[in-house]
């Protein structure tokens, strides 16, 4: 049996982090704001760049 | 103010340039080197954001807050299951798919019902987004002549039709430039991407615009809206709409790959499976950055114009720039949404003729009367031209849909409508993939329980709001049904339509598809079907493709259905490939096989659909019926040739192993034999050489009976201590010999190192004193004792305190011996104040017959036993012996023997 690419493995991996992360009710947990940005609005494009990020990461490496 | 000319201009010359850039994508492509990068892949799938993004993103925003994100996340997320994305590329690339259609039809047996079926529900579903994305430009054109007199301008009255119009001629030169629809439109792609780079550069234009230049930047409009009552909702979720994030999450995240032109730009138009590695952050990112700013900009709208003003909010984009007298943002503005609208209806009107000719059409075609009395001629003409109308007809059906819907609901909401259409594919595909069971009864009860249960919950209300069909069935039920209500099934609140519909679909299409997948046996096309997507990675697809197939077909007839397909041209020149590949001359050579009827097969399938083709193929080869059982047993029977072949593998790769160990042994020996021989020629040059000096002198004293008493007592001095040495040698090498052999006698008792050193000492004090050579010990009084030979290790002694009297040098020699313990060894050391030993001797003087200092001048000091009988005792007794030194700075040999285990 041919193993899975890690690289594939890996991306699934945050995939399936985003998940819960972007979802209810972890998205509950963000109040009031920072510097006069709602908290919600920082978290979720925080959360999702910070996948993005990942995603890069783990997608450009060699190999 | 804006002339209607200026804008006319601005869009035309915009127009112009997209065909610029498809031109020069296809010449780029025509001239083998495609402008088709990760990059340019990665922008295209951004065909994802329509005008309903561009324009409407805002609108959610101002009625649902950051709701509108989840049709963002869900793609993200998506695509990073890339595995799965990389199996429908190879499943597509292997057996030619063209469309979503053909992809789910080609995995059921090739079935047309099911192709149709697709394509019916895909046809419905998308149509009124085409519409929306039409509407949209008109919207846009309304906001920006708001100010105008209509009547001025008479001509943009139907400048909708115009834009339908333009868009038709760029899908009909751009998508239809082959027929093979498997080949990829490579200007099209780049004209996408080029589109997605303005949309995007204009709605950070005016996010920024609105943010920076009207507002004091994010936070401040925030802190307004925080402050005005009826804003300050949208800047925190509602915790009650958990269910309609995650649906929509789902559901988008499905669409990134369902909706037709997704499909078409994801997998179809792929040049290169490892575009995907770039796609599937860039992509992701792009959404992230065309969203920062739609909160900011509904927001500021909102705060602008006044939430209860009634002002358009899907038009904010427009309308805030122009308040402000920014005319050429608003114009930028403008192209962007045009970009959005022509990007997506360009794509999708591709993917939907592409189905809508090969799935509805051809079928219909292959069967009718008149086809067929056209037995010779080519049809590749009629095909291209069945695609450009559908093309045509598409688009217009979209425009006539946008007029007569108007600002109707059914309309404006289809967005999610669509989404929720095209989702009724995902049991079917991502079973198909995955379940070797699912068979093709399952897929079309599925599919259609799914497309029903859609229709009735989403579809009909939506027309039933609209004011189209009445709406008692959303009111009150189904013949009065209180059960039945549409938009609360079996009394199921709680939730958005979207959320309702999606759910209550999803279980009826999964679950219609489980149970008579389930129930059903599959026929033999549909059981080896399966089991080709299924292993796609593990299956070298050719071998089990020509066992599947038996049967009789002629070469002309099969030439004769490509060439009637494809053209006498492209037939010829894909014939030519193939053969060459097979490593035949000409193609009119070429022998009739299995092999040669899944290539006509496989190419005709890339034209009309793999469905179309298989019928096709099946009119002029007389294929022999393989029954399922059969098809099972060659599929399990390749299954097992496969197992044994792995296993063959296994064990060659333990023989090579194996070979390779009695290769090393076989060294080993070889060595060994070697050194044996070097051994004997080495202990029989030791023995010769006493034995020469005293066979020399007895000859001399034998012949002469003369010679003068001293000379004779010199001579027999020499002659015994030679003869001793030949003594000590023998007793050497039998020593050496029985140690080796493990013959060794040994006898094991307390051993006091210190009174050993000692004794080792003192038998050799009278040498040392002879050569005037120092030699001091650092000897605990008693002790330590181990557990070892005794006489054995005052060999050992004896052999280093000899050596090193040997090489130190008269009057200044110093030789130390030092007995301690460290650790649980005892460790004693024989320090001399000699010449040294270089690294490399500090090796070799422990083999056999190697001597320290130049055997080559001066007379041999030992026998070149001691050292390596020394070493084996020492080991014997579970020890260690070495030497540290450098040349000029004295040798310190130690060895080292365990102490005896502490008593329990």
């Amino acid at each position: 049996m041919k193993r899975g690419s890690p690289m594939r493995q890996r991306l699934a991996a945050v995939g399936l982090a985003g998940w819960p992360l972007l979802t209810f009710p972890l998205l509950g947990l963000p109040e009031g704001g920072i510097g006069g940005i709602p908290a919600i609005y920082l978290y979720l494009f925080g959360v999702w760049g910070g996948l993005i990020g990942l995603a890069a990461w783990i997608g450009e490496q060699k190999g | 103010m804006l002339s209607g000319w200026f804008v006319a201009l601005v869009a035309t010359a915009y127009v112009g340039l997209l065909f610029a850039v498809a031109r020069y994508g296809d010449a780029r492509a025509d001239a083998g080197r495609s402008i088709i990068s990760g990059n340019v892949y990665a922008l295209s799938l951004a065909v994802y954001c329509t005008s309903w993004t561009f324009y409407g993103s805002v609108g959610r925003a101002t009625s649902g807050g950051l709701s509108f994100l989840t049709i963002y996340i869900g793609p993200t997320l998506m695509l990073l299951f890339a595995g799965v994305l990389i199996k429908m590329l190879r499943i597509s690339k292997t057996y030619r798919i063209t469309s979503i259609a053909d992809f789910i039809a080609s995995r059921y047996g090739k079935s047309q019902l099911l192709a149709g079926l697709v394509t019916v529900i895909a046809v419905i579903g998308i149509v009124p987004y085409i519409a929306l994305q039409l509407k949209a430009v008109s919207a846009s054109l309304a906001v920006l002549f708001g100010q105008v007199e209509a009547g001025v301008l008479p001509w943009w009255l139907d400048s909708t039709l115009l834009v339908a119009a333009a868009l038709a001629l760029f899908t009909v030169l751009f998508g239809t430039r082959h027929l093979d629809a498997t080949e990829r439109h490579e200007g099209m792609v780049a004209a996408i991407a080029f589109e997605s780079v303005v949309k995007l550069v204009a709605f950070l234009a005016v996010g920024l615009f609105v943010t920076y230049g009207i507002f004091g930047g994010l936070a401040d409009v925030f802190q307004r809206a925080a402050a005005a009552p009826e804003l300050s909702r949208l800047l925190h979720l509602d915790a009650t709409q958990a269910g309609s994030w995650a649906s929509l999450i789902l559901l988008s995240g499905l669409a990134i790959i369902l909706l037709p032109r997704q499909f078409q730009i994801i997998v179809v138009e792929n040049v290169d499976e490892s575009h995907l590695r770039r796609a599937v952050w860039l992509f992701p990112l792009y959404l992230l950055l065309i969203n920062v700013f739609v909160l900011p900009i509904a927001l500021g709208g909102l705060l602008h114009f006044g939430a209860q003003s009634g002002y358009a909010a899907d038009t904010f984009v427009l309308t805030l720039p122009m308040a402000h007298g920014a005319e050429a943002l608003a114009v930028l503005v403008f192209i962007g949404g045009l970009s959005a609208a022509t990007g997506m209806v360009i794509v999708e009107t591709i993917a939907l003729s592409t189905m809508v000719c090969n799935d509805l059409v051809m079928p219909w075609l292959l069967r009718s009367t008149w086809i067929n009395a056209q037995k010779r001629s080519d049809l590749s003409g009629l095909l291209i031209g069945i695609r450009r109308v559908a093309i045509v007809i598409i688009l217009l059906l979209g425009y006539i849909y946008f007029r007569a819907a108007g600002e109707a609901y059914a309309l404006v909401g289809i967005g999610l409508i669509s989404f929720a259409a095209v989702a009724q594919f995902a049991p079917v595909l991502f079973g198909g993939m995955y379940w070797k069971q699912g068979t093709r009864a399952g897929a079309v009860a599925g599919l259609v329980a799914g497309f029903i249960v859609w229709m009735y919950t989403l579809l009909l209300p939506s027309f039933a709001k609209s004011g189209w069909i009445g709406n008692g069935f959303v009111e009150h039920g189904l013949f009065g049904l209180e059960w039945l209500k549409a938009q609360s099934l079996f009394g199921l609140r709680g939730m958005d339509a979207i959320s309702h519909c999606l759910w209550w679909s999803l279980l009826a299409n999964l679950g219609a598809y489980v149970v008579v997948s389930l129930n059903t046996r599959p026929d033999a096309l549909e059981a080896g079907q399966a089991e080709r997507f299924v292993d796609i990675f593990r299956r070298a697809h050719r071998d089990t493709d020509s066992l599947l197939w038996r049967g009789q077909a002629s070469l002309g007839e099969l030439v004769g259905l490509l060439e009637r397909f494809l053209g006498p041209a492209r037939a010829d020149q894909q014939l030519s490939a193939y053969a060459a590949q097979r490593g035949v001359g000409s193609w009119h050579k070429l022998k009739v096989d299995a092999d040669l009827v899944h290539f006509a097969e496989a190419e005709l399938a890339g034209a009309i659909g793999s469905a179309s083709a298989r019928v096709m193929v099946a009119s002029v080869a007389q294929e022999e019926d393989l029954g399922l059982d059969e098809v099972l047993d060659i599929l399990d029977e390749a299954t097992q040739v496969r197992a044994y072949s792995k296993e063959l593998e296994a064990k060659q790769q333990a023989l090579e192993v194996a070979t390779a160990e009695l290769r090393e042994a076989n060294e080993r020996l070889r060595e060994l034999d070697r050194m044996k021989d070097d051994f004997i020629s080495t202990v029989t040059h030791e023995l010769r050489t006493p034995l020469t000096s005293i066979r020399a002198l007895s000859e001399m004293l034998h012949e002469d009976p003369r010679a003068a008493l001293a000379d004779r007592k010199r001579f027999l001095g020499i002659i015994v201590s030679e003869a001793e040495r030949l003594t000590r040698l023998i007793n050497q090498i039998l020593d050496m010999a029985k140690l080796e052999s493990g013959r060794a006698e040994w006898t094991t008792a307390e051993v006091d190192l210190g009174e050993v050193a000692r004794e080792a000492m003192d038998s050799l004090g009278q040498l040392y004193r002879d050569k005037h050579v120092a030699l001091s010990g650092e000897i605990p009084d008693s002790g330590p004792v181990v557990l070892a030979d005794r006489d054995r290790l005052v060999q050992v002694m004896i052999n280093l305190l000899s050596n090193a009297v040997k090489f130190v040098a008269a009057e200044t020699g110093v030789v130390k011996v030092t007995v301690e313990t460290d650790g649980g060894m005892v460790r004693v050391a024989v320090a001399d104040n000699g010449p040294g030993l270089t690294a490399e001797e500090c090796s070799v003087i422990f083999e056999k017959f190697r001597q320290g200092g130049n055997t080559m001048t001066d007379k041999p000091q030992g026998t070149g036993l001691g050292l390596p009988i020394s070493r084996q005792i020492v080991e014997y007794f579970g020890g260690a012996l070495w030497v540290e030194s450098q040349p000029g700075a004295g040798a310190n040999f130690i060895f080292t023997v365990p102490l005896p285990a502490a008593d329990e």
